[in-house]
């Protein structure tokens, strides 16, 4: 039985509380017809990973939560746990509205229902995306609450108040418990929902207020159950060959027989996936992961490769630059008035410069891997890690030929996400495997080196920046053409918006370029780098588009400054003016480019930036941005102190200052730990990795060659929030965009080199060192 | 058959005498704490003790370990309270988690061997593991506190 298998994972053990023998009690009765949804759901607080059961009958006002007898509150977390305790900061939303105690508050992370709608982690989206829901949502629980315990008391709604899972009224107190113990049926429509009062700033008791994480005691224990944990009875393993290009590849031929001897091995299968996910992949089957390894080994497959072969990284840049040449490509952002052209001819002064960025792995420390098979019911499981459900299962439910519904996936922990497992691929060749095994169970694990040949890395570069003055050296126009892998565009076209002359663009592949200074005329220009989109499958990866744009603004922002004698730090301030299409406005963007001057001027004093007093070849650059995109701004800016080595170009980053104006910061320890991440991110992709395409593939594939900021490599870092009430918005990625170009423009302040390509190696330094002289 | 001890236990295993000890401990003997990242010792996300020295088990073959005595993450500690693991949870190291029983590990060999170590110490050793999600300035601070943590339950005594 479907039940059966899913209880055979983890370590079962043996907590006899009450709750948790009601819990073996109910996982016994499972097998007599509990629905899918309950077992393919996970609570990460628990040692085996199931969600807690309510116990009685739970009352369940809205979708999103039920509080049971016992007064214990669970809530459905329809957002994939990658690190970034989302499940702590959403039910931390509803629990205050609700006026719960968090000692009584668990998550669940759903399964793939459809009554959950769009499964999605990513775009630093979830609690931005989430507040205003889960708000909603208990407000209307305890909206219910009150009105049932002044009906039992025969007094008015208003005389009764909620406050730790109590009512108190009329000099009268009942708990959530009794009266859900009682009996409450009451829902609500989308139309009272929208219509309920929710509680002011001032009494909010668990937001913005420290509170246990519900996902780490398991993460310090080896109890946390990630996808390539999972354990099916009977369970078998594939490891995959990979074709030489990840599109267009078919198999020519397989010869097995130097594999024949390997204990353990079992078949080779050539994988035919009507999905058209992975062509020419074969999978080997062994009784064990590592027969299955050996095995691969010694097997022999011919390809007929792709037509993409023999491209190379300077290839696709070469063919980005010449899109860029190309005025006719290209969609047009919105960004007001757009025809540069003329102000450009009438300029005094105009100048112009390319940036370019690197192909970056993702390199997420757990290697893609899915476990599949059919089960009991005939409905395919998938067992992995994942960030955008919605996006894989009509493709797994097409390579398999039956109907989504037959498909459902268990999302387990992330070992690491960072938009890697947005693209949910390689399930694809594991259910594909499964099925060639007549529905048996069976792991595919990607071995390091074939996790990162298969990637979905982030597409190398080009942009171009151009600026032009009046005779005073004001900036009359600017434009920004920026051509890269469109994400987006490869995987959702569906999801890509139109520009101003009606070719849609990717905001992945261009937000950021749009940016909030006001600069007079300013065309925004998103390039799909269709050679790129050929050869690999570009990825979301964390902080996206705006990981490299900001890079180039902000570096061509300083450059721009350096042109006209102005301080870099006055010329960014006197063009964030909050007014016309920069104004902001409700709910995400109030105050709009005043609050990105703010957090500037505020980094600027915390780093002390414009010191005189630092060593030779010492200095604090500076850069802003306002993190994922327009619609959401994350206003960011950073400081950071270098140390330039004229002899070896080593760039010792000495300190980081960073400030960000999320609005209402929902989790402070969480929203803290985001933004280390996110900024040492920023600091790792700036410095110290990056590859590139050789021959189709990516070059790096493991930790000899490529080579992500360590702890000895890490800095002090500085972090504050703005005090604010406004919306929460995202704090994911945000960190990452501001760092690359911070670097860059601390290296100019300190040996007056320019350097306009992530990563900054120290060859490059030394070569910008060498040609200045 | 070879035999070893983990986390106490005496174990016989019947697998090849060149696989990983990491894929014995985690397909045979189903201990999953320990976790698979880079395969060539790099990462750090496999690190147990064998003899109590930090191994990476997963370019340690199990001829190697043959009545060795290793430990690993669930081993580390009866209720999960070694000075380390507490000061993991009470900074909130752990983002994903994926790497962090190796980081734990590693960490509670290094103050077994280092008892007072300085911030290079912590550096130097640590830098082995690979954290993806960069939770470094965490790791830090935490492996200062369970120094101290220890510190004072020795001066206790």
């Amino acid at each position: 039985m479907f039940e059966h298998k899913l209880g055979q994972r983890g370590n079962a053990t043996s907590d006899i509380t009450r709750r948790g023998f009601l819990v073996s009690m109910a996982a016994a009765g499972a097998t007599f017809g509990f629905p899918l949804s309950v077992r393919a759901a996970m609570d990460p607080a628990t040692a085996d990973g199931m969600p807690v059961d309510a116990i009685g009958r739970a009352f369940e006002p809205t979708l999103w939560y039920s509080i049971d007898t016992d007064g214990q509150v669970n809530v459905n977390i329809i957002r994939a746990e990658m690190g970034q305790h989302v499940g702590t900061s959403i039910a931390r939303i509803l629990a205050d509205e609700l006026e719960v105690a968090w000692e009584d508050v668990h998550i669940t992370h759903v399964d793939t229902a459809e009554k959950w709608g769009l499964m999605v982690t990513g775009g630093s989206w979830s609690v931005w995306q989430s507040w205003p829901v889960y708000r909603r949502a208990g407000a209307a629980g305890r909206t219910a609450l009150i009105e049932a315990a002044a009906k039992n008391w025969g007094i008015a709604a208003s005389q009764c108040s909620a406050r730790n899972g109590q009512i108190t009224g009329g000099g009268r107190s009942v708990s959530y418990a009794e009266l859900v113990s009682a009996g409450l049926s009451r829902s609500f429509t989308q139309a009272e929902l929208e219509a309920l009062t929710l509680k002011p700033h001032s009494e909010l008791r668990l937001v913005g207020k420290d509170v246990t994480a519900l996902d780490i005691a398991t993460k310090t224990n080896g109890q946390a159950i990630y996808g390539l944990d999972a354990r099916i009875d009977g369970m078998v393993y594939g490891v995959p060959l990979l074709p030489p290009t990840r599109l267009g590849s078919s198999v020519r031929s397989i010869d097995d027989s130097a594999a024949k001897d390997i204990g353990g091995y079992m078949q080779t299968l050539q994988l035919d996936d009507p999905s058209g996910t992975v062509p020419g992949w074969v999978v080997v089957v062994g009784k064990n992961l590592m027969a299955a390894k050996k095995a691969s080994q010694k097997i022999k497959v011919e390809w007929q490769a792709g037509d993409t072969a023999s491209v190379s990284e300077a290839d696709i840049q070469n063919h980005a630059r010449e899109l860029i040449a190309d005025e006719g490509v290209g969609s047009i952002l919105d960004t007001g008035v757009t025809d540069t052209g003329p102000v450009f001819q009438g300029a005094t002064d105009t100048f112009d410069a390319e940036y370019t960025t690197a192909t970056v792995l993702h390199f997420q420390l757990e290697p893609v891997n899915a476990t599949a098979f059919q089960n009991d019911d005939g409905v395919w499981e998938i067992h992995t890690g994942n960030q955008w459900q919605s996006l894989i299962l009509p493709s797994i439910a097409t390579a398999l030929g039956v109907e989504a519904e037959q498909v459902v996936m268990r999302t387990y922990m992330l070992g690491g996400g960072f938009g890697r497992r947005l693209n949910g691929d390689y399930a694809v060749p594991a259910a594909l495997a499964s099925k060639a095994l007549g529905g048996k169970p069976l792991k595919l694990v990607l071995f390091r080196e074939d996790d990162a040949k298969f990637d979905s890395p982030r597409s190398p570069s080009v942009q171009r920046l151009a600026m032009a003055f009046d005779a005073q050296q004001q900036v009359i126009a600017m434009e920004h053409h920026a051509a890269a892998g469109w994400p987006t565009g490869v995987m959702f076209p569906a999801f890509m918006p139109d520009g101003k002359n009606g070719l849609p663009f990717d905001p992945f592949a261009i937000d950021g370029a749009d940016h909030w200074y006001s600069v007079g005329a300013q065309k925004v220009r998103a390039i799909s780098n269709d050679l790129a989109n050929r050869t690999f499958r570009p990825g979301w990866l964390r902080s996206v588009g705006p990981g490299w744009t900001h890079f180039a603004v902000e570096s061509f922002m300083d450059e721009a400054a350096h042109r006209v004698g102005a301080d870099p730090l006055k010329f960014r301030l006197d063009h964030l003016l909050a007014n016309g299409r920069n104004a902001g406005s409700a709910p995400n963007s109030v105050g709009g480019a005043a609050r990105q001057a703010k957090v500037l001027k505020r980094v600027a004093e915390l780093s002390g930036y414009g010191r005189t007093d630092l060593s030779k070849d010492s200095a604090i650059g500076i850069a802003t941005t306002f993190g994922q995109s327009r619609s959401m701004p994350t206003w960011v800016a950073a400081a950071v102190q270098v140390d330039v080595d004229r002899v070896t170009g080593e760039v010792d980053v000495r300190k980081l200052w960073l400030v960000f104006d999320c609005g209402t910061v929902v989790d402070p320890d969480g929203a803290l730990a985001q933004c280390e991440g996110a900024a040492l991110w920023g600091l790792s992709m700036a410095l110290f990795e990056g590859t590139e395409i050789e021959n189709s593939n990516v070059r790096d594939r493991n930790l000899n060659t490529y080579t992500p900021l360590r702890i000895i490599d890490t800095p002090e870092i500085e972090i504050e929030f703005v005090d604010s009430t406004e919306a929460p918005v995202g704090l994911g990625e945000p960190g990452t965009t501001v760092v690359a170009p911070a670097i860059a423009n601390a290296i100019f302040n300190a040996v007056g080199v320019r350097l306009r390509h992530l990563p900054m190696t120290p060859d490059t330094v030394l070569q910008a060192l060498q040609a200045r002289e | 058959m070879i035999k070893l001890k983990v986390n106490g236990r005496d174990v016989s295993v019947d697998a090849d005498a060149d696989t990983p000890l990491l894929w014995v401990i985690r397909d045979e003997i189903g201990l999953m704490g320990t976790k698979f990242g880079c395969g060539i010792g790099m990462c750090g996300a496999c690190t147990v003790h064998v003899g109590g020295q930090a191994t990476r088990s997963c370019i340690t073959p199990l001829s190697a370990v043959a009545g060795a005595s290793v430990t690993t993450i669930e081993g580390l500690d009866e209720t999960d309270s070694h000075p380390v693991q507490e000061a993991w949870r009470e900074l909130r190291v752990p983002q994903c988690g994926y790497c962090q029983s190796g980081q734990i590990m590693q960490a509670a060999a290094l103050l077994k061997d280092i008892p007072d170590p300085s911030d290079d110490d912590i550096d130097a050793v640590m830098t082995g593991n690979l954290c993806r999600c960069m939770t470094y300035l965490r790791i830090r601070k935490a492996v200062r506190r369970a120094a101290a943590t220890n510190r004072e339950a020795n001066s206790n005594v």
